[in-house]
């Protein structure tokens, strides 16, 4: 019988790939936005493993929930790399350092 | 009769408020008139009230009047005890008062005089005066009435309030300046203590009432209290001596005495009536009130006797070298303030109360006369440029001869009877330090009337004064003056022979003063005694007696009929006069010591306290820091994206490695 | 081994393999491909768990329009690609190590035992004619209506911020302003007559 213990695993093996990926792919923004995508699908495949073996419903609200913000999320995230390489050129995580103290 | 009381409290509050807000609207004459009024309504009720406790038509009051607030039990009233003690107070303090209002009226007549033309502060000081010397009333009033410590305390400080506005009453002048300051600061000195001593009391018998007290400071002779590390200590001699420092502060004992000869600074009158007569005698006053508490305790009785000894001894001896008038005269009263602290100290509590009626009479009569003396030689106070007064001013001269000998006990006047009912109960005493009291008082003796009597013979015998100019000016006081000296001059003869057997072995304080029996030394002094005559007579076995006359024959003599003696002791005994012309140095301890410790410790506190650690280091130093920190940690800011991810992922890691632990 | 234990492995293997091509592909348009078939095979694994709504919405916002999007900004951007992949080899160590400390410290807590069948029975299959769809609606419709009202309000606010963010007027562009085109007034707006002298 399929357990819950299986699909929190596959979560696991997923984020732990995502941060992986967030280390392998540092400089590459756009690599470094599929890796979040990434994530949040593995937080979701917990949340509705969760509510499937709960018999509660509102994990997969929160689901719904999570979808709805990463969708946001990535639709600003993408209109913000865009301004970044029109006025930058560049998506080049090293050449974006602004921030520095 | 609760009327009564509040009347002869608060006529002279009105005649203050008066006189100090509408001085300039009720002119001189109101203000004099209004101010004395006030005072004299009080003296005449008091005098009926002492008179129906002679009569024994009173009845002991004692009751809160209102009441200010309850904290936990512990009421703070205002109330008042009338009893014979209080009444005795109260008619001298009174009588003395409405005496000096009479006198001031001659005495300040040229105020104007005193002050700059055009100063502000001089407008209305004469007005102003007498608001401050009714407002003394009042506040001496309120704490000889109280009935509880509270009301003490407060009529304890409005007294020295008024005492502090007195002697920087010319305020023009620098020393007068000093003088107050320094007397206010002393007396901080002592008020601490005081307030102490009552802290504790409220403490541990919760009540601020005296016979609420009284009752339980029996029950309490036997705690201890701790007050560094584990010795423990008696609280009934706590309690005593802490209050005993209140007494120190305003009565001018020894070490805190200093404050007191630069009082003379303010005007003459006031000299007489709060520093002479009334307020400084606060101390003696309060230790008879509290004579329940100091009964207690052997240790504050024996503080008391020595504290006051030594008072009565070295600052006579002070007075013999001195040069101004009232200087020696204010020496003088330090000298008999100790004289009633002994009394105090062996349990002679109705003797230390009789002398200080006495002293009030006598003591206010001879600064009265060396203030009419000095309006005589127009401000001049150095008794050396004095001589021959007594052509001039023949009024002056009597009642000055009559409050002198009083001073020095001659037989029949006042001061003896006081004086020798002191030296004999701590002649009868055992208490410890009584043995060295008994020597210093004998000696006193001696010196009090070397002193009076050298002063006394500078001042009205021998040639006339130097000044060519102030002797033609010489004459005798206007009668505003000399009736005050002779209304004094009255009971500084008379007083003692009538009250002395009633006040001292009579049945007048029995059931007011508490004296343990095997304390009573006035007891044990009176039944070899029957009446004034027998006294007097007793005086003449005596050594005290024959020390004062022996004082004043050596004056005599040296003073009028050798002249050049006195110059050649004095370069004789060189450093024993620099010792006494210098007051055993106390001032300049005290500025060396107090005023430049305290100048250091704020110079300390002010370079390194305040410029050092609060500038450089807490504030300037905080910024430092905090710049520091920030130059370093700006550099973990590198504006790197992966690096804010890797941080997030390892704190991640971190937070999962903790919860698969823990 | 059931039919359902296989079917979930067989997608469970492929979310795997899609995410680890995601992750390593050279070329972004891969990784975004693969990323693609990452959300069909987990849309797949959700079926499993009886969330069929979720799973149509994963494959159609996900697949059908956020992959799109990225497609679309990938191909839109020109990247170098040999630049962004500097430095993959060096770090190759440090994050396989932080990867598996990671899943490892997972495992401890799920595989202890905690999330087995005894303590989480498998639920029933659900009957025939459910509506995963009616149910989840009923419930996002009434108890959890204000968190949905906002969550359409943060997608309006994405909508607008994409569109203010990537906007741009040119200079040289010439556009209409409709508003300007309303307030003009009749007249001396539109018509102005002018004095000049006659010419030859």
């Amino acid at each position: 019988m399929l357990a819950l213990t299986d699909f929190l695993m596959l979560g696991a093996i997923l984020f732990s790939l995502s941060v992986a990926g967030i280390f392998l792919n540092r400089k590459n923004v756009i690599i470094l936005l599929m890796c979040i995508e990434l994530m949040l699908l593995a937080v979701n495949i917990n949340f509705i493993a969760f509510s499937h073996f709960h018999g509660d419903l509102v994990g997969q609200v929160f689901v719904f929930f999570i979808l709805t913000v990463a969708a946001a999320e990535a639709a600003i995230g993408l209109a913000i790399l865009v301004v970044l390489f029109r006025n930058r050129r560049t998506i080049n995580v090293e050449d974006l350092d602004t921030l520095k103290g | 009769m609760e009327t009564l009381y509040l009347i002869i409290v608060l006529a002279p509050l009105l005649g203050a408020i008066v006189a100090g807000f509408w001085g300039a609207k009720i002119g001189r004459t109101g203000a004099h008139w209004v101010a004395s009024g006030g005072v004299a309504i009080s003296t005449l009720l008091s005098l009926y009230v002492l008179r129906g406790f002679i009569s024994g038509s009173t009845e002991v009051f004692n009751g809160s009047i209102y009441t200010w607030m309850v904290s936990d039990g512990l009421k703070m009233e205002i109330g008042f005890l009338i009893d014979q003690l209080t009444a005795v107070m109260m008619s001298v303090v009174s009588f003395v008062s409405l005496c000096v209002h009479v006198y001031t009226i001659g005495y300040m007549a040229h105020d104007e005089e005193n002050w700059p033309n055009d100063s502000l502060a001089g407008r209305n000081s004469y007005q102003r005066f007498f608001s401050y010397i009714s407002l003394f009333t009042f506040s001496m009033l309120m704490l000889v009435m109280s009935n509880n410590f509270l009301q003490l305390f407060f009529g304890w400080e409005a007294v020295g309030l008024v005492s502090y506005l007195l002697i920087g009453f010319w305020s023009v002048r620098p020393s007068a300046v000093f003088a107050n300051l320094k007397a206010f600061l002393v007396n901080r000195v002592g008020d601490f203590g005081f307030l102490l001593g009552i802290a504790l009391i409220a403490l541990y018998c919760n009540s601020l009432d005296y016979v609420e007290v009284f009752t339980k400071i029996p029950d309490l002779a036997e705690t201890q209290v701790h007050l560094l590390g584990d010795t423990g200590w008696s609280l009934v001699s706590v309690i005593g001596i802490l209050l005993f420092i209140g007494a120190m502060g305003k009565s001018a004992q020894v070490p805190l005495h200093v404050w007191l000869p630069d009082s003379m600074e303010g005007p003459t009158p006031i000299s007489a009536l709060i520093h002479a007569a009334t307020m400084v005698t606060a101390g003696v006053f309060m230790v008879a009130r509290m004579s329940p508490i100091y009964e207690f305790s052997e240790t504050a009785l024996s503080v008391v006797l020595v504290i006051g000894a030594t008072t009565a001894f070295f600052t006579g001896l002070i007075g013999v070298v001195q040069n101004d008038i009232k200087r020696v005269v204010a020496y003088s009263t330090l000298s008999q303030l100790g004289y009633m602290m002994v009394a105090l100290g062996v349990s002679a509590y109705a003797a230390g109360i009789f002398h200080l009626m006495t002293h009030a009479f006598f003591k206010a009569l001879l600064f009265l006369a060396a203030g009419s003396v000095i309006i005589g030689m127009h401000h001049d106070q150095d008794i050396r440029n004095m001589g021959g007064v007594r052509k001039y001013m023949p009024w002056t001269y009597w009642t000055s001869l009559i409050g002198s000998l009083a001073l020095i006990g001659f037989p029949g006047f006042s001061g003896f009877f006081s004086k020798d009912a002191i030296i004999e109960a701590v002649h009868h005493s055992s208490i410890a330090g009584s043995g060295y009291a008994y020597v210093l008082v004998l000696i006193g003796v001696f010196i009090t009337a070397l002193y009076s009597f050298r002063m006394f013979f500078l001042v009205f015998h021998g040639e006339g004064p130097r000044d060519h100019h102030a002797k033609s000016h010489l004459k005798e006081s206007p009668k505003v003056v000399t009736v005050p000296l002779v209304l004094l001059a009255i009971p500084s003869v008379g007083i003692g022979y009538l009250t002395m057997d009633s006040m001292l072995f009579g049945e007048w304080f029995k059931n007011v003063l508490f004296v343990l029996p095997q304390h009573d030394t006035l007891a044990e002094l009176g039944k070899g005694l029957h009446g004034p005559n027998s006294m007097i007579a007793h005086g003449f076995m005596g050594p005290a007696l024959y020390l004062a006359l022996a004082g004043l024959v050596i004056a005599w003599i040296i003073y009028t009929k050798m002249p050049g003696v006195a110059e050649s002791i004095k370069t004789r005994f060189e450093p024993l006069y620099r010792t006494l012309d210098k007051k055993y140095w106390f001032d300049e301890i005290y500025q060396f010591l107090f005023a430049g410790g305290s100048r250091g410790l704020g110079n300390t506190l002010w370079s390194k306290g305040d410029r050092f650690i609060i500038d450089s280091v807490i504030i300037n130093g905080s910024a430092r820091t905090v710049v520091r920190i920030a130059d370093w940690a700006r550099t973990i800011q590198t504006g790197y994206l992966f690096h804010y991810a890797i941080a997030m992922i390892l704190g991640l890691l971190l937070l999962l490695t903790w919860f698969v632990i823990a | 081994m059931t039919f359902e234990l296989f079917t979930f492995y067989l997608f469970a293997a492929i979310l795997v393999f899609a995410a680890t091509m995601v992750i390593t592909r050279k070329n972004p348009v891969h990784s975004a491909l693969f990323l693609v078939l990452a959300f069909f095979t987990s849309a797949a694994i959700w079926l499993l768990a009886e969330a069929e709504f979720l799973a149509i919405v994963l494959v159609l916002v996900y697949v059908g329009a956020v992959m799109v999007l990225f497609l679309f900004v990938v191909m839109m951007l020109d990247i170098d690609v040999a630049t962004m992949r500097a430095g993959f080899v060096r770090n190759l160590p440090l994050a396989i190590l932080i990867a598996v400390a990671m899943v490892v410290e997972i495992f401890l807590v799920i595989g202890s035992g905690s999330f087995s069948l005894e303590n989480f029975a498998s639920p029933p299959a659900l009957p025939a004619d459910y509506n995963n769809t009616r149910s989840l609606g009923s419930v996002l419709y009434t108890e959890y209506m204000y968190p949905f009202e906002v969550a359409a309000v943060i997608l309006l606010v994405a909508i607008i911020a994409a569109i203010g963010l990537t906007m741009r007027k040119r200079p040289t562009t010439k556009y209409q302003d409709p508003g300007k085109q309303v307030r003009v007034r009749k007249g001396e707006d539109r018509v102005s007559v002018l004095k000049m002298d006659a010419e030859d």
